[in-house]
């Protein structure tokens, strides 16, 4: 069984689904049974942010080793954490709608993950522009190490010292202070896993197009 | 038609018994919470099998290639 994981991302997305609608949350006025969102949106940020590092580990790779292979899949992780960023972003601005009264805030975790959006889609620009392999593989690399440090500036630290809306930044407690209480525990990580483990499938489907496709063109 | 008129008019009764009497019906309790998870596990499942279908052809077009 080396799919072994497929099969545990699938049970864990169904038991979250499930669960995550039917399990007793704690009553908080304001969010009510939006508090199920947890299980459904940060998980998305989640995703994207271990798909982005899974990509700096292979630019860094590439760069040591000047191994293709690790562009490939650096590329094709961006590609797929970007998806997840995406759903994470529409899904937050519902959110935010009928909790915060608006589809946007001018709150700093917002744009920060607005802005750090903007600097993966510029990676994807970036790479479209170079022609040669190996300067392509080269200069994407740095720029993939630079945009996720920008990721921890904008979406880990910029929101934790100054005042946010958003749980888990500025004077705001996290929802794993109080709200999160110990049956939210019981679906949110196997949530977590779920879509991360979801992601990693669908990244894994893209590297494999990747290399078809150029072993075809070679 | 002496059939068909049977079969109409207890479909007919069973109907009106189905609205008076209340039974064990999950799909219809707790503001038919049921029925969303359903329909959203229908999606997940269809997405995840429609992803299923997409990893076996790559692996299959994969074989012939590398071949």
């Amino acid at each position: 069984m080396r799919n072994w994981w497929k099969a545990l991302a699938i049970i864990l997305l169904l038991y979250t689904l499930i669960a995550g609608l039917l399990i007793p949350v704690p009553r908080q006025v304001i969010l009510y049974e939006s508090i199920r969102n947890l299980y459904f949106h940060v998980p998305m940020w989640f995703t994207m942010i271990f798909l982005f590092f899974m990509s700096v580990i292979n630019s860094v790779k590439n760069l040591s080793s000047n191994n293709l292979t690790h562009d490939t899949k650096a590329k094709e992780l961006v590609n797929a954490g970007i998806i997840f960023g995406v759903l994470g972003i529409i899904t937050g601005s519902i959110w935010a709608k009928y909790t915060w009264g608006a589809w946007w805030v001018n709150d700093v975790k917002l744009n920060g993950s607005a802005i750090t959006m903007l600097i993966y889609l510029a990676y994807v620009v970036l790479r479209g522009s170079l022609e040669d392999e190996q300067k392509r593989a080269r200069i994407s690399a740095v720029y993939n190490i630079f945009a996720f440090v920008l990721l921890l500036v904008f979406i880990g630290i910029l929101p934790r010292v100054t005042d946010s809306l958003h749980p888990g930044n500025g004077g705001n407690p996290g929802f794993n202070n109080y709200d999160l209480d110990n049956n939210m525990k019981l679906v949110f990580y196997p949530a977590v896993l779920g879509w991360i483990l979801l992601g990693w499938w669908i990244a894994s489907i893209r590297v494999r197009i990747s290399n078809l496709s150029q072993k075809l063109e070679a | 038609m002496k059939y068909l008129n049977l079969f109409a008019l207890l479909l007919v009764s069973i109907a009106i018994k189905a609205e008076s009497v209340q039974m064990a019906e999950t799909m219809r309790s707790d503001g038919k919470i049921y029925v969303v998870i359903a329909v959203l596990a229908i999606i997940l499942l269809g997405l995840i099998v429609y992803l299923i279908t997409i990893d076996r052809k790559l692996g299959k077009l994969e074989k012939e290639i590398n071949n």
